[in-house]
Parts: structure tokens; sequence; C-alpha cells
């Protein structure tokens, strides 16, 4: 048995969640749409804050929030005018997407529903995660520990920042 | 009444349909972008989940969307510089007009 302010927080997230996805998607103004995705990204953030996943929160608002969509909104003032509104969808791609989503939403919301009776109980306990145990985790070599993917990303990044440089640079 | 698994499942669903929808009927280079960190924003919720319920003594999920995270912030920037670049040859980032390299 949850408690009624869980469930309300609940009810907010998973509404802001549903409608400000939608509204990303359908939505004419780019520049709107990146702002609903900030919207949905914080939604996210409170998920992750919700299941006691602090640092991962704090990561996601971090780098999607405030780093990601930062970049949404200079690439967007710089390639398109952000009043305008892009061309109204020919009705047969707005079918095609409609149905390619509906299918999939179908399929795997029925698949889940019926197949999900087995976990439906809430969240156990879990004893809080430290920010000690999260750094040895990330840095140590031994088995469920995460020293190799830690450094290919380091090299991933220094890859990104090259590659970015490169393409992006005058001529 | 309890919060379970399928409570956070469905919104995460929801997400990932409207990506899908998006990827495909947009035709602005940006807005399918953001199309595509919507989908993959779904996923991360589904890792968290999956392991806060069923193991919640373990962390593998959670690092598994640490690394998304950083993985997403590399992608996005480097299709941010391809787009850029691809609007400073054509002046447009509409992706109906991107075919030069067709052929």
């Amino acid at each position: 048995m949850e408690s009624v302010g869980s469930i309300i927080t609940y009810v907010v997230v998973a509404l802001a969640i549903v409608i400000f996805s939608v509204l990303a998607v359908t939505t004419r103004k780019i520049l709107r749409a990146a702002t609903y995705l900030l919207f949905t990204l914080f939604a996210t953030a409170a998920i992750y804050f919700m299941l006691d996943y602090e640092f991962l929160g704090a990561v996601q608002i971090a780098v999607y929030a405030g780093g990601i969509v930062v970049l949404f909104v200079f690439s967007i003032l710089l390639t398109s005018h952000p009043g305008d509104n892009s061309e109204a969808l020919a009705s047969k791609q707005r079918v095609t997407g409609l149905l390619a989503a509906l299918a999939m939403l179908g399929v795997a919301g029925y698949s889940l529903v019926t197949r999900f009776c087995d976990f439906l109980t809430s969240a156990p306990q879990m004893e809080e995660i430290e920010m000690k145990q999260i750094g040895e985790t990330l840095l140590g070599s031994g088995s469920y520990q995460y020293l190799l993917p830690f450094e290919a990303v380091s090299v991933l990044l220094l890859a990104c920042i090259i590659g970015g440089v490169v393409v992006a640079r005058k001529k | 009444m309890e919060i379970t698994m399928l409570y956070y499942l469905i919104p995460s669903l929801i997400m990932f349909a409207c990506g899908v929808y998006g990827f495909i009927t947009r035709k602005n280079m940006i807005a399918i972008l953001i199309s595509l960190e919507l989908m993959l924003n779904s996923v991360d919720i589904n890792f968290v989940v999956f392991n806060r319920f069923l193991f919640p003594e373990q962390m593998e999920g959670m690092f598994f969307t640490l690394f998304a995270i950083a993985i997403a912030a590399a992608e996005t920037a480097l299709a941010i510089a391809i787009i850029i670049n691809v609007f400073r040859v054509s002046n447009d980032i509409d992706v109906r007009e991107v075919n030069k390299m067709k052929f």
C-alpha cells in the first residue's frame, strides 16, 4: 500500500510523460518540440528520484536537461526560423506513422498487460545506494564492475569531441 | 493502490511509440533527433525499472542507464555537428532535400 502522496506524485509524473511526449512529436513549431522534450526529460528524472536512484536523476538533469537540450536549442536557432510552422504532413505519411506507432503500442502493450501478472507487486525494499558504492563499482576491475566501459566511454567522448570539431568547422 | 512495475512501463511504452511516430513523420532533421531522444529515454526508464523491481540488490540497470546517457550525449553532439554542416552545404535541413550523395 502506497501513501497518498506518492500516488499523487506518480500520477502527475506519468501524465507529464505521456502528454509532453505526445506534444513533442505533434507540435509544428520546432522550438516548442525541444521545450516539450525538456519537460519529458525532467519527468523522467522525477521517475528516477521516485525509484530511489538519486544519482541517476541528478545525472539525467545535468546531462540531458542541462546539456543536450541546450545543444538542441542552439542548433534550432542556427538552422531554422524558430517562429515558423513546419509544413503540414501529407495524410499518407501521418497514416503510416500512426499505423506503425499504434501497431507497436498494441503488440507491446498487449504482451505487457497479459504476461506481466507475475510482477504485480510494489517495489521491494532497497538500501540506499551510497556514492562510495557507485564510485567503487564504476572504477573497479572485478566482476560486476565497470572500469573497462568507463574507459571506453572516455575514448568515445574524445573521438566525439574531435569528430564534432572536424565536421562542424569552417572550411 | 499499489504502484507496480506495469505503472512505470506503460508511460515508457507510450513515450517509445511517440518516438516511433515522430521518427517516421517528421521532416526536419532536428525533430527526428528529438524523436530519437524520446526513444532512448524510454529505454533508459525500462532499464531502471527492471533493475529496481526485480534485482534491487544489484546495480546493473542503473549503470547501463548511466552509460546510455553518456553515449546518447555523444551521439547527439555529433549528429548536431553533421546537421549544421548539412545546413551549410544545402541551406536546408529537410530530409527530403538531402539527396546529393545518392547514386
